[in-house]
């Protein structure tokens, strides 16, 4: 086969793609046009249903086309899918381990699938070991192997034969910082040696800046395109951080950038406020002077900064001026009437002292302590299988803790578990409404479940519906719902019988940065009226959003304090290398004996 | 390397996975080799069609010499286990209860007039609630009526009346043991739960845990990947057969009248058609749960009521038995019957193989074209 390096790789021509369901057609691709560049990582990103495993999938031969041409190293895609296949590598979502081979016979599989040469396996199965980390576990079974180390295996069988061009869709999805930060290692290392053509898919924006070109999708459209300077350098002189000297809440100054007619977005970071302005501020000191909205003197304690932008703020950019026609939803004025003070208020909201949780031998939870203050923030990070989700379920009673002191809105978990939970409210990872329901008849049915009845129960619908803009939606079926209105109906669930403390757990997993935008600003609002939240999160920017946090491994909690009070501990500005440098001094006190 | 070695290297390679997988996997080797020999003992020695011990009360009104001999003769057989009542009303009692199945009345006459004409001086009441047993029951009082009738008269050298005597000889399973019949049509049960209901299940397995899609983008052509689905659960499946042939023969003493060769032909035969149904059912039904339910409706609870395995063909409506005519196991339940009980009789095993073979090739068409490389 003759492969001309100079030319593309890969070349996309008005390719369409419709998927029909019962009752309606849903558009995942509309005209996309786009080719890379060869030896290099060409980043594909976008919101979940932004139409990325469909393009992935198109461009593997996995689905037929509806209209336009792919072709790939000189082939349609259309004519010689099998000639294509043998040529590409492709790392689906989740990658095809059995789980019940170990990690050499899942190598010696793909080897054989792929025709690679039995002279050439020792030298290629050594390298790939190696780079990967997995030279210790060769005969463990990949069903053993922890969520990072699987997705580094599945990315070294699609690597065993050098394939021409690598597709990898969302590789990164739900693994831990350190093992991203490797995966990305091996992606370079092929990139650099081999010369290979790299197409990447992800939801996570920071790592657009990882790639050399990046193809921007948004509903199935291409957006835009280009290296990832090209989407930041316009916004020069438009990225500021905001701190004020004045004692005061960081959310309340945030409200109130938010509501500058020259701010387009506004987000907390640690204990400052992070805007993107309309247009550039060459002295932003002045500016803010002679802009601050009368009667809201306390902006004039403000110090201001400019800062880098970030790919993100470029999308936020990108997606407003899309939508600029569409008013933008007002910052929230979330009125969130008298969430009961109980009796409890001195005390803390969530209270845990020495909690240990075991199955069999195996420590899930390891003498954990802390305390959450009432109508705080507290974020809860780490690795999978670092005990988070453990923890979640023994605070909302589902889970008897083995040992320890567990104390929920004032209540003892050990005996009072039924009330206990009459005060909490829980929003768990996966969509857990009733798909087939509508938004009403979801709000209705949950309302019954806590046990709502006649006028009290009607008000708190009204409040949900207005609370969470859900006027338009009402009878739709809530699994036709985008996820962002998915995620704001299971939060309005949660919140039927006006908890005391909200549990999400990972909330804003695959919701785009405008609705994980929205999701904080609710969330924020719930916290000023005196509700306690505790948060889960793969995101190391929404760590930032949280008044205090907690780092788990391995059941301990490596780090406690303010996101700024972690990142002084570890050494570093930036919470996700914060978050890696925690992780791996805690792994070299492990190996040391 | 040319292209039939690499077409071979990755047929060799997925077929190594199969076995590395059945051997890991529990419920692999529970549906191909527990659930089989659990099937074949609770057929061998648990389910039994025959009626043997067979509780039945007896009330003597007027005992005498002859009724005391008569009732001497139930006491002789295996059949039954008598028991003697006091009064008719103490017997009709144990009846409703269900103490015993049957309740034999031997009339005050009996001792005068059982030898005359016309006379009834017998009754026999039987529980009907099952119909099957009560048919047996009543033709098992029958029998010994007769033979004690026979022995009495042969005694005194009385000609008792005997209105027509008939001789019978069952052929095939002259111990008209289920036993015989049973044991092996399970092997075309068996052969179903690993060809179809295990097959669907693991591809579907794969489908589920994101393998397939993954499998997809590999050089490998589709007849390959069926193939290497194919090979590996036919060899378990023939395994299953011979163990089950094993058990038949050397545990329950299952004769085998046929020849080897034409029982392993027709097992293959019914095989490749199980395994068609399987890997078609696998392409509609992409979760464990789906094919699962798919092939227990569709392969495996046809394969146990419609194919003669337990009930009788010929006993069925006539829209019942036109069903069981695209039931394969009705052909694989003949043949086996045959081979096992009859022997190589030709004109009945030709025609049942090439409704197999028929079956098979339709089914493989379908397959063929129904799966492809993608996923819409």
């Amino acid at each position: 086969m003759t492969v001309m390096t100079s030319s593309s790789p890969l070349i996309i021509k008005g390719v369409s793609k419709q998927f029909t369901l019962p009752g309606r057609v849903i558009d995942a691709l509309s005209d996309v046009s786009f080719d890379i560049r060869p030896g290099q990582v060409t980043g594909l990103i976008g919101a979940d249903a932004a139409g990325k495993t469909t393009l992935m999938r198109l461009i593997a031969g996995l689905l037929t086309l509806d209209k336009g041409s792919i072709n790939v190293l000189g082939m349609e895609v259309a004519e010689a899918p099998l000639g294509i296949q043998s040529v590409i590598g492709y790392m689906p979502q989740q990658f095809g381990l059995y789980q019940d081979l170990t990690v050499l016979e899942n190598l010696r599989l793909y080897a054989d699938l792929q025709g690679l040469a039995q002279a050439q396996r020792p030298e290629r199965f050594e390298k790939l070991l190696a780079m990967s980390g997995l030279a210790p576990f060769g005969n463990r079974l990949a069903g053993n192997l922890s969520g990072g180390m699987k997705q580094k295996l599945g990315l070294a069988c699609t690597l065993l034969k050098s394939p021409d061009l690598l597709l990898l869709d969302e590789p990164t999805v739900g693994v831990d910082p350190v093992s991203r930060r490797e995966l990305w290692q091996i992606v370079y290392q092929a990139v650099e040696e081999q010369g290979m053509s790299v197409l990447l898919s992800t939801a996570y924006l920071d790592e657009a800046e990882r790639c050399h070109d990046i193809k921007l999708l948004h509903e199935g459209r291409l957006l835009a395109q280009g290296p990832p300077q090209h989407f930041t350098r316009p916004l020069n002189n438009r990225t500021f951080l905001v701190s004020s000297r004045a004692p005061g809440g960081k959310r309340q100054l945030k409200n109130q950038m938010a509501a500058q007619p020259w701010v387009q977005d506004a987000l907390i970071l640690g204990d400052d406020i992070r805007i993107l302005t309309r247009e550039a501020l060459q002295t932003p000191n002045e500016f803010l002077h002679h802009n601050t909205v009368a009667g809201q003197s306390k902006l004039h304690d403000l110090k201001i900064e400019a800062v880098e932008a970030r790919f993100e703020d470029a999308f936020v950019d990108l997606l407003n001026q899309q939508t600029e026609s569409a008013p933008q939803s007002d910052p929230p004025t979330l009125d969130t009437p008298e969430i009961i003070a109980s009796e409890f208020d001195d005390r803390p909201a969530i209270e845990v002292d020495q909690l240990v949780c075991r199955f069999g031998d195996f420590v899930a939870v390891d003498h954990l302590s802390f305390k959450v203050q009432r109508g705080e923030i507290f974020g809860l990070l780490g690795a999978n299988g670092a005990g988070k989700t453990t923890t979640f379920r023994m605070l909302c009673g589902l889970l008897p803790a083995t040992e320890g002191h567990l104390q929920v809105a004032g209540l003892n978990l050990r005996h009072a578990r039924a009330q206990a939970r009459a005060k909490l409210g829980y929003m768990s990872q996966k969509f857990s409404l009733y798909g087939v329901m509508s938004v009403a008849q979801n709000l209705a049915f949950y309302s019954k479940v806590y046990g709502l009845k006649g006028k009290k129960r009607q008000q708190r619908m009204e409040w949900a519906i207005e609370t969470f803009e859900l006027q338009h939606l009402l009878k739709q079926p809530s699994r036709d719902l985008p996820l962002g209105f998915k995620q704001r109906l299971a939060m309005a669930c949660a919140l039927m019988h006006e908890p005391d403390i909200l549990f999400l757990d990972e909330p804003t997993s695959g919701v785009d940065p405008m609705g994980r935008r929205d999701f904080w600003n609710k969330i924020n609002a719930l916290a000023e009226a005196g509700v306690t939240i505790m948060v889960t999160t793969h995101f190391m920017e929404e760590a930032e959003y949280c008044d205090r946090m907690a780092i788990m491994a391995n059941g301990r909690i490596m780090a406690l304090g303010t996101p700024a009070e972690i990142k002084q501990e570890a050494g570093h500005s930036v919470m996700e290398e914060a978050f890696i440098r925690i992780i791996e001094a805690d792994k070299a006190a492990e190996t040391k004996p | 390397m040319s292209g039939m070695s690499l077409k071979w290297m990755r047929i060799r390679g997925l077929i190594h996975k199969e076995f590395l997988q059945i051997i890991r996997d529990p419920s692999s080797i529970s549906i191909a080799f527990i659930l089989p020999v659990i099937l074949l003992l609770i057929f061998g020695y648990g389910v039994n069609l025959d009626a043997k011990h067979i509780k039945i009360g007896i009330v003597q009104q007027q005992p005498s010499a002859e009724s005391q001999d008569f009732v001497s003769h139930f006491h002789q057989n295996d059949y039954f286990t008598p028991q003697t009542f006091e009064n008719l009303a103490q017997g009709k009692q144990a009846m409703q209860t269900g103490k015993i199945k049957a309740l034999l009345i031997l009339q005050s006459n009996f001792a005068a007039d059982f030898h005359q004409p016309g006379t009834a001086p017998v009754q026999l009441l039987v529980n009907g609630v099952d119909s099957n047993t009560a048919n047996l029951i009543n033709g098992y009082v029958q029998g010994t009526w007769q033979t004690w009738l026979i022995a009495y008269g042969a005694e005194r050298g009385i000609r008792v009346l005997q209105p027509v005597e008939t001789v019978n000889r069952i052929w095939f399973n002259a111990q008209v043991n289920s036993r015989y019949f049973l044991v092996p049509g399970l092997i075309a049960i068996i052969m179903t739960l690993i060809g179809a209901l295990l097959t669907s299940l693991v591809v579907a397995r794969e489908w589920e845990r994101g393998t397939m899609e993954a499998l997809l983008v590999t050089p490998i052509s589709i007849q390959e990947l069926l193939l290497s689905k194919v090979i590996p659960y036919f060899i378990l499946g023939m395994g299953g057969m011979l163990l089950s042939l094993v058990m038949a023969l050397f545990l329950f003493d299952v004769p085998l009248r046929g020849s080897l060769w034409l029982l392993f032909l027709s097992s293959a035969l019914f095989l490749w058609v199980a395994l068609s149904m399987g890997i078609l059912i696998s392409t509609v039904g992409k979760t464990q749960f789906v094919a699962g339910q798919i092939a227990i409706i569709v392969t495996f609870l046809p394969a146990f009521l419609l194919s003669g395995f337990i009930f009788d063909i010929g006993s069925t409506p006539l829209f019942i038995q036109a069903v069981t005519h695209i039931v394969p196991a009705r052909y694989f339940v003949a043949l086996l019957q045959t081979e096992f009980l009859a022997g190589d009789i030709l004109w009945v095993l030709v025609p049942n193989l090439l409704a197999l073979f028929v079956m098979g090739i339709i089914l493989t068409l379908i397959v063929l074209k129904k799966s492809h490389k993608r996923l819409d």
